[in-house]
């Protein structure tokens, strides 16, 4: 398995008890790989205990992003949550440990070693 | 010449120095400073209601202060802020004291109102909008509980004429974040109102500033080496043709990236071929990013649809208090003498007569902020116990929070953390998401110069 995280980065915050969670790919690669294996669904069950009641995946191709919209997975949200995370802040963090199956060509979608250093 | 707009506040308690800190190390054009997340006009409401003179960013005061030297050298240099929250004509005074206090008599302000609707929805209601939830359907008038506040979300014409008249300084209440961007753009290029494309550019770099330090490295995954201490905020350098070049000032920390702007463009958005503004219908699945240099990368291609016919209200409604504990849980057992604690609390409120509408026990540390993910390491030592509740009377949240220093010395051994004292109670205020016909409302701005605004203090609210 891979980690999501070794692929991509991520940003996560809240609109009203929705949370969203954009997803970018490091590699042209990485994001062709995303489109076929992140699916609604994959976050969907990842994040089930939060009582999420649908996902909805958004493309940006020309960016290798996507978005990802989590309906009702903040128990409130950021007023009347009793979690610690009213917000959602913490998904985007918790999102790059989401397990996917290992690519052929992992090493094509990781991050490039001259933007470690710029 | 690209027109230089700075962002130094993303949110109501944000750095209190990176306004002026912002205008010193860069020449900008113009200074955008956003105050108002979604909850924040119902917290100002709440102090307007105690006081008719308050319900403002005062925050904004004292960053206006700060930028009086900026505002003398830099004769070009405009202000524009949401800072102005419940009670624009109040801020405009007291920024008014702040400049004529600094010899800036003469500087003009300019107030933008219309977006409140509290004392109008009964009128607006009478003219046929339900102000139905855009989440359940159910229409306005099927709320029970008290409304604190009601603002439509207005869009960057008033702050354009505002700047038209002349302001150098405009505050307004409610308005779409990426319009603070939006309205200089729109008054130095004179572009027309339905020139959808250059509208979308401009709300796509207001969106890309808005959250201030979120753009050049804040929440960025990378961040370990970007000296976040020293963070520069953001600059948009807006081009006629509504592209834009996304920067921080030199000597600066953080980073402005293709990384950092790609993850702020899709931060807080929902479809992202329909980011909805009352300027724009955006569409940034056609946005091109491209790092042009260091720490600078071109924003284009947007695309805009007709802006949407109805303005977004931000309604908000009493919904009783909260309250929140923690304490420090300590020892092998941690996670289960946490557990008990928490059972102990509300059991014992149980006793007194408290059950609650919604009680929530967490043990932070043992992988319970995001449900369902992680469970407990064996080794685990300590966790903290939080314990969260709400319910319509704040009698019952009070004594709630009388209930956790008892554990000291009748709960079991291995706690701390009480010494902060007594959580405090704050009240609850739900969102009614909702929306309101256009050609139901008016904007309007208003500009005078500071001493006018204070020879009118007291005449007018």
């Amino acid at each position: 398995m891979t980690k999501l995280g070794d692929i991509a980065h991520a940003r996560s915050g809240d609109k009203g008890n929705h949370a969203n969670i954009g997803v970018v790919a490091y590699t042209p690669a990485g994001f062709e790989f995303l489109l076929r294996e992140l699916t609604s669904q994959r976050v969907a069950s990842y994040f089930a205990g939060l009582g999420v009641s649908k996902v909805e995946r958004f493309e940006l191709p020309r960016v290798q992003a996507m978005n990802f919209l989590l309906h009702n997975a903040l128990a409130g949200g950021a007023s009347q949550s009793l979690r610690i995370d009213t917000q959602g802040k913490l998904l985007g963090t918790a999102i790059l440990e989401l397990d996917l199956p290992t690519p052929t060509n992992l090493t094509a979608m990781q991050r490039p070693a001259e933007s470690i250093t710029s | 010449m690209a027109l230089r707009i700075g962002n130094g506040a993303g949110f109501l308690g944000d750095n209190i120095d990176a306004p002026r800190r912002l205008v010193e190390s860069a020449e900008l054009d113009y200074l955008t400073l956003e105050y108002l997340a979604e909850l924040t006009l119902s917290i100002l409401a709440r102090l307007r209601e105690k006081d008719p003179s308050q319900g403002y960013a005062q925050d904004f005061i004292d960053v206006l202060g700060s930028l009086t030297p900026a505002l003398k050298l830099q004769t070009d240099l405009r202000v524009i802020t949401n800072g102005g929250g419940m009670n624009p004509a109040s801020c405009a005074q007291a920024a008014a004291r702040v400049l004529a206090a600094a010899g800036l008599s003469d500087l003009p302000i300019g107030v933008v109102t219309g977006d409140d609707l509290l004392a109008d929805l009964t009128r607006l209601q009478a003219a046929g909008c339900e102000f139905k939830n855009l989440d359940t359907g159910a229409p306005l008038s099927s709320l029970k509980s008290p409304i604190v506040s009601a603002n439509a979300y207005l869009g960057a014409q008033p702050i354009a004429s505002s700047l038209a008249a002349g302001a150098r300084i405009v505050i307004t209440g409610r308005v779409a974040d990426a319009s603070l961007t939006v309205g200089p753009a729109m008054h130095e290029f004179g572009w027309q109102w339905d020139d959808w494309r250059r509208l979308a550019g401009a709300s796509v770099a207001g969106h890309l500033i808005e959250c201030g330090a979120q753009a050049t490295g804040g929440l960025y995954r990378h961040w370990q080496t970007l000296q976040l201490a020293e963070v520069g905020y953001p600059i948009a350098e807006m081009n006629d043709d509504g592209t834009c070049v996304i920067t921080k000032p030199e000597g600066t920390g953080g980073e402005v990236s293709r990384a950092t702007v790609i993850e702020q463009m899709v931060y807080e958005i929902g479809d992202p071929a329909h980011y909805l503004t009352p300027d724009v219908d955006v569409d940034f699945t056609t946005v091109e990013v491209d790092q042009v240099g260091p720490d600078r990368v071109q924003v284009r291609s947007a695309t805009g649809r007709p802006a949407p016919p109805s303005y977004k209200v931000s309604l908000a409604y009493k919904a009783g208090f909260t309250a929140s504990g923690q304490l420090l849980v300590y020892g092998q057992d941690c996670v289960e003498k946490a557990r008990a604690c928490g059972a102990m609390i509300l059991a014992r409120l149980e006793r007194a007569g408290c059950k609650y509408d919604q009680s929530f026990v967490e043990c932070l540390g043992a992988g319970e902020s995001v449900p369902g993910l992680h469970t407990a390491p064996r080794d685990l030592r300590e966790v903290m116990l939080r314990v969260t509740v709400s319910d319509a009377r704040r009698e019952a949240v009070e004594r709630f929070t009388k209930e956790f220093a008892p554990l000291i010395t009748s709960g079991p051994p291995g706690l701390a953390g009480y010494a902060a004292g007594r959580p405090s109670v704050r009240p609850v205020f739900a969102y009614w998401p909702t929306l309101v016909p256009r050609e139901l409302l008016t904007p309007r701005f208003e500009v005078r110069t500071a001493s006018q605004w204070l020879a009118a203090e007291g005449k007018s609210t």
